[in-house]
């Protein structure tokens, strides 16, 4: 464990906002892909019903 | 009759059939001429300048020409049914498309290649370059007419097949755009230009082999 | 299915722990160099995906079996998403690193013509009423851009020395911490199982909706 304390993790040595839009995009990318295919099943679900 | 003698009988019937609507040809030469000729003027009539950009900027009008002129590679024949004619022929659907292939080259292809050197002279290229250039042009343009092939093939019978085309068919472009303009830039910047000129050649053999046979399965699921 | 977001989810915790508190601060590049995590599973990834669609695209025109094309079809999204995550963390790497936003480096040009490629075969996949010509018609697409993807890197490389003057030279890490290469294999076998997951997922939704589909179209029929 090489952080000093929370700060400096958040700050990654001045490069904390490359880094962390780096890594948020990422997720963010993959929660929404996820909630598109949910709403494409969800979509079938209700065509089959009516 | 041979089968010689059909594909001799396909060439004359296609180029005979673009002649009589030059104004389709014409049309595509002087989009070439005036895309050329706007970069001047939007990049401004510094000679150095236009010396470096000149072989990029012909290369890139040339592409979009060649892109502008895929349309009427297949489509005319796939409205009034002659493509399912030749699905049927004896010769083989991929030696009909290749055929076909090489008869668009020679109405639109050919053309860039005698006209761009004289555009050149307006991006002040030397004479030796301009030899590239053409050079680069005769070995370039019939590989875009290939690529080019399969992508009209793709299309065919599609909404909005004009765009789609230029989607397909540009990322494919590349390698040839780069050979092409890196030739003549090699030999603008007092470099050898063969290494690039070999290598187009090497594309060229590539591509006659295989992209006659991706037009021509393309064509399959278009007429199925 | 859900196992294999579970599995991606515990990769990933695993992954990150190791890139953010395991592996040592970079001495050249500080701690920006963490982006790598992603960034470089992301790049194998986009390539992976295309090759394997390509392969799905291969057998479903040689076997005519319309579930390897839908597998194709399923995989396109995600592997334009980790193409353009590579770009995205790519050049937000760069910035910082190199002082740009966008070099044309060989890996990034070709990685940019990738996702090209990808929204090509997307278009033409959409393009078509017809679903069955859809997926003959982007099959061979798939098909001639792998065999183009070789060629595309090989130019842009060829293209890049020959315009070095402008670049920078970008030699990242030379020597590789064991450490580091374990980070990034966890965080690409996460992705993995995510890519997996994802496209078993999305092919279940296609299968769902072409049922649907065709149910609706004979519904019409007997009507009629």
């Amino acid at each position: 464990m090489h952080w000093q304390s929370f700060e400096a993790f958040i700050a990654m040595g001045g490069y904390g906002f490359y880094v962390w839009t780096s890594f948020g995009i990422t997720a963010l990318c993959c929660v929404f892909e996820v909630c598109q295919l949910r709403r494409r099943q969800q979509q079938l679900v209700l065509k089959e019903a009516t | 009759m041979n089968t010689l003698a059909i594909l001799r009988c396909l060439l004359w019937r296609d180029i005979q059939l673009v002649l009589r609507r030059r104004s389709d040809v014409v049309a595509t030469l002087f989009f070439f001429m005036v895309a050329v000729s706007l970069f001047p003027l939007g990049v401004g009539a510094e000679p150095a300048l236009l010396q470096a950009i000149g072989p990029g900027v012909l290369w890139v009008a040339a592409l979009l020409s060649a892109l502008l002129s895929l349309g009427r590679l297949f489509a005319a024949d796939f409205a009034d049914g002659t493509l399912e004619q030749l699905l049927l022929s004896p010769v083989g659907l991929s030696l009909a498309v290749a055929v076909k292939i090489l008869a668009h080259w020679l109405v639109s292809g050919l053309p860039l290649v005698l006209l761009a050197p004289l555009l050149g002279l307006q991006f002040n290229l030397p004479a030796d370059v301009l030899w590239v250039l053409a050079l680069s042009l005769l070995l370039g343009t019939p590989l875009l007419s290939l690529i080019g092939a399969i992508g009209a093939a793709l299309t065919l019978g599609v909404r909005g097949a004009g765009v789609l085309v230029a989607v397909l068919v540009l990322p494919l472009y590349i390698p040839v755009l780069i050979f092409g303009a890196g030739a003549v830039a090699a030999s603008a910047s007092g470099m050898n230009p063969e290494g690039a000129l070999s290598l187009l050649a090497a594309l060229l053999v590539v591509g006659l082999v295989f992209a006659p046979y991706a037009a021509a399965s393309a064509l399959r699921v278009a007429l199925e | 299915m859900p196992w294999f977001f579970a599995i991606a989810t515990l990769l990933v915790l695993a992954g990150l722990y190791l890139s953010f508190f395991v592996a040592p601060t970079d001495f050249q590049q500080g701690e920006a160099y963490r982006i790598i995590f992603i960034h470089v599973p992301a790049a194998w990834m986009s390539m992976f995906i295309y090759l394997l669609m390509a392969a799905w695209a291969g057998f479903g025109l040689a076997l005519n079996a319309r579930l390897s094309f839908m597998m194709a079809q399923a995989l396109a999204p995600t592997g334009t998403m980790f193409t353009f995550l590579a770009l995205i963390t790519g050049s937000l790497w760069g910035k910082p690193m190199w002082g740009a936003w966008w070099v044309w480096d060989a890996r990034l040009t070709s990685e940019l013509i990738l996702l090209f490629l990808y929204i090509g075969y997307m278009a033409l996949q959409s393009a078509f009423e017809d679903s069955r010509k859809a997926d003959r018609a982007s099959a061979v697409f798939l098909m001639v851009g792998a065999i183009n993807v070789p060629i595309i890197y090989f130019s842009v490389k060829w293209w890049n020395t020959l315009h070095q003057g402008a670049s920078v030279s970008l030699t990242k890490a030379p020597a590789m911490a064991t450490i580091m290469l374990w980070g990034m294999l966890l965080m690409a076998l996460a992705f993995w199982a995510y890519s997996i997951g994802v496209a078993l997922w999305r092919v279940r939704c296609i299968i769902a909706e072409r049922e649907c589909e065709a149910g609706w179209l004979n519904n019409l029929r007997e009507k009629e």
